[in-house]
């Protein structure tokens, strides 16, 4: 895309101390550019703690999509001293900073900064917002509602916490009920209790929470429990930097779990897909009963987007499933291996039977594969150069696309697990691959190699705990592509 | 109404006189009664077990369960009671699955006095792993794990869950069917987190059937329940030498899936 374009998207930037109201005043810029009709991405970025350190919005608008925020600051809010500091080299030429205003004061100026820019024309009466400014983990919350949740349990753990905060709101006295348990490890015991009385449950973890869950992850598996998880990345080894970013956990989640079972694992790269990957994992989990994974990270739990969700999702309930309750009805279930009316065996020929049974699943989930977006492909689609990304590099990539010199053809993988071998080949075959992935061993790349024998050519890896930057990665594929 | 059967086709694996049978008769009596009087209608029972000797249970009676992980049956419990109120949660737990593995899901369970019943199966050892100390076995116990005698003080259970908020404690012997039966029925028609710690002998591995037949006495059933003092100066009498049994505490407080569901 052209030069031109490019100048046509401004970037705000909010900061102060934690504490301040970074995120509160960053949030009403965000409404009211939304309100305003403007295409909105909001990002931000603040250490683990309370009080005292530096908290930073950053939201980039235009008339058209935009994807990431950009570096370069078109306006600058300081909520104190020091951000003006921190972000001076940041400011383009020509750059507003204000300072020393209050919420409304600060709400004036930015009308008057999209008017001057003609972004924004506030005597033309009525403006149609473009959608709603929302984040994944909100997305992916409202995606389980629709889809009939009933039950979520959940222990705080950064970036996931606000899909508990979030659902929490939304109880009612006779619908949704939202539990925070002693640990972990009782969330997902505690799931499966629920799922096993037929309520449609969904937990929602770090992944180093889920990495607790895992023997009851794979109890989940041997039971045909249904269980829908929202498992959030973020910068590890262990509590590594519990307010940035990674895609990691690919390789773990896809293998999670002891032993061997059918599982689903959905990474969105918006909050639309969010919305929509929160709906299919309860009712494909439901379906199959099987868990069922979405692989969200820090970036796209917590950054928000002009975005407008699926009309067309509803409940898909399963009528097969017996229930305690069921008069003349005995339902066992076990974390034994079992035989159908779910006593313990162990025979060999009885065990190779019940493995066998679990796994004819995976014949029924590659039927339905067919009918679901597990790969999605953008830009120019004939190509001979392709980036394959998975998850929130979806947004610096789409951005980036915008300042390609050459054309390009983009891969989305969206489901990991099962992956989409035949549809992957057919997108990157005899291609010039590049991987964008946010992780030190380019996991993605290995997987593809593993799945479908396609080497990657170009790795470009990031594991610093950042976001990509789009212009940066633009000019990194631009001189891959020369 | 039809004849009740609560077998089934699975062969007891048990140790034969293993106490477990005998609380296994115990439950079936206790289940059978509370059917023909009508507290509840089978299907709305299901009973939850852990891993040990005592998991092994699921298997042989005849009615809705679910046999957990190793230490994870309370909180699947606690779902399943709060996602369908109407039914009767049972849980069958060993001393290593509760004491050892599992305990801060006791604690859990006993703080938010979720409407649950939790039967203890407690031989003062792990069994099925062929014989170790546990949380609950004596200072100086030899095992395969403890050659030369265990180090630890052993926990009092009842003492804790009295002191979690636990609204009913009781504990039998699984030698007494009779006496199991008649709390077992107790502690399912309490409205509250019920716990019951079942002593029996491991005939096995930890054959304490003379320690339990000579120091094992009922407590008079005219003590008052509502006191917690008196119920923790009766649950902290040294089980080497003495072991009440009865139900020591019997309070009623809100339930956690009445709260939830309010």
């Amino acid at each position: 895309m052209s030069e031109n374009s490019h100048r046509e998207i401004f970037t705000i930037g909010i900061g102060g101390a934690a504490g301040e109201g970074a995120k509160y005043t960053g949030t009403n810029i965000g409404t009211l550019l939304r309100d305003s009709g403007l295409q909105v991405y909001l990002s931000l970025d603040y250490p683990s703690l309370i009080r005292g350190g530096h908290n930073f919005i950053r939201i980039s608008c235009s008339k058209e999509k935009v994807w990431n925020d950009y570096a370069k600051l078109d306006v600058l809010v300081c909520l104190n001293e020091e951000t003006k500091e921190i972000h001076k080299n940041e400011l383009k030429e020509g750059a507003w900073v204000l300072s020393g205003l209050n919420n409304e004061e600060i709400l004036n100026k930015i009308k008057e900064f999209l008017s001057t820019k003609g972004l924004v024309d506030f005597t033309s009466g009525s403006i149609a917002p473009k959608g709603e400014l929302v984040d994944g983990n909100t997305a992916f919350a409202k995606g389980l509602q629709t889809a009939g949740l009933d039950f979520y349990i959940s222990y705080p753990m950064t970036p996931a916490t606000s899909i508990l905060h979030y659902l929490a709101e939304k109880q009612t006295r006779d619908g949704l009920k939202v539990v925070q348990p002693e640990n972990e490890i009782s969330v997902i015991n505690m799931a499966l209790g629920v799922s096993y009385v037929g309520k449609r449950v969904a937990i929602g973890t770090a992944t180093g929470g889920f990495a607790l869950m895992q023997e009851a992850f794979s109890f989940s598996g041997i039971a045909e429990l249904p269980l829908a998880i929202a498992v959030v990345q973020r910068q590890a080894p262990a509590t590594g930097v519990p307010t940035r970013s990674s895609q990691s956990d690919l390789r773990f989640v896809i293998h999670a779990g002891h032993g061997e079972f059918p599982r689903i694992v959905i990474a969105p790269g918006d909050s639309e897909e969010s919305f929509k990957a929160g709906a299919e994992a309860l009712n494909l989990a439901w379906k199959f009963k099987i868990p069922v994974i979405v692989l969200l990270d820090k970036i796209l739990s917590e950054h928000m987007m002009t975005s407008n969700f699926d009309k067309n999702i509803s409940v898909e309930k399963n009528k097969d499933i017996i229930f305690p309750g069921t008069p003349g009805r005995v339902v066992k279930v076990t974390s034994y291996e079992h035989d159908e009316g779910g006593l313990t065996i162990d025979t060999a020929s009885d065990v190779k039977m019940a493995m066998d049974k679990r796994f004819a699943k995976g014949e029924e989930i590659k039927k339905e594969m067919l009918k679901r977006e597990t790969v999605k492909v953008y830009g120019d689609t004939s190509s001979e150069n392709a980036i394959v990304f998975f998850g929130s590099t979806k947004s610096p990539i789409l951005e980036a696309s915008k300042h390609f010199e050459k054309s390009v053809k983009l891969v989305q993988i969206v489901w990991l697990e099962p992956f989409d071998i035949e549809k992957v080949k057919r997108e990157l075959e005899g291609k010039k691959i590049i991987c964008v992935e946010a992780n030190y061993n380019g996991q993605l790349a290995s997987l593809i190699r593993e799945r479908t024998g396609i080497e990657v050519a170009h790795k470009i890896l990031r594991y610093d705990s950042l976001p990509f930057d789009p212009e940066e990665l633009a000019n990194q594929i631009n001189s891959i592509l020369k | 109404m039809s004849e009740l059967n609560l077998s089934t086709k699975a062969k007891i694996t048990w140790c034969p006189g293993c106490p477990n049978s005998q609380i296994l008769v115990a439950v079936k009596q206790a289940v059978t009664e509370l059917v023909e009087t009508g507290f509840f209608k089978i299907e709305d029972l299901t009973a939850f077990a852990g891993i040990g000797c005592h998991g092994k249970i699921s298997d042989y009676i005849n009615i809705n369960s679910f046999t957990s992980l190793h230490g994870r049956l309370v909180p699947a419990m606690i779902g399943a009671k709060c996602a369908n109120p109407a039914l009767t949660v049972i849980g069958f737990s060993g001393d290593g699955d509760s004491y050892s593995e599992g305990l801060e899901h006791l604690v859990y369970a006993a703080k938010v006095n979720a409407d649950i019943t939790l039967f203890v199966h407690n031989n003062r050892l792990f069994a099925l792993t062929t014989g170790q100390a546990n949380a609950v076995s004596p200072k100086g116990f030899k095992s395969k794990s403890t050659p030369f005698g265990s180090i630890e003080e052993p926990l009092n259970p009842l003492l804790l869950m009295l002191a979690s908020g636990a609204t009913f404690v009781a504990r039998t012997f699984a030698g007494d069917i009779a006496g199991t039966k008649k709390i077992m029925q107790d502690a399912i028609k309490h409205k509250g987190f019920a716990f019951v710690d079942i002593v029996q002998p491991c005939i096995t591995f930890f054959d304490t059937r003379d320690h339990f037949n000579s120091r094992a006495y009922w407590i008079d059933e005219n003590l008052p329940k509502n006191d917690l003092k008196l119920a923790m100066e009766k649950v902290s009498e040294n089980i080497e030498e003495k072991v009440p049994l009865g139900i020591f505490y019997q309070v009623e407080k809100p339930t956690f899936e009445g709260e939830l569901h309010k």
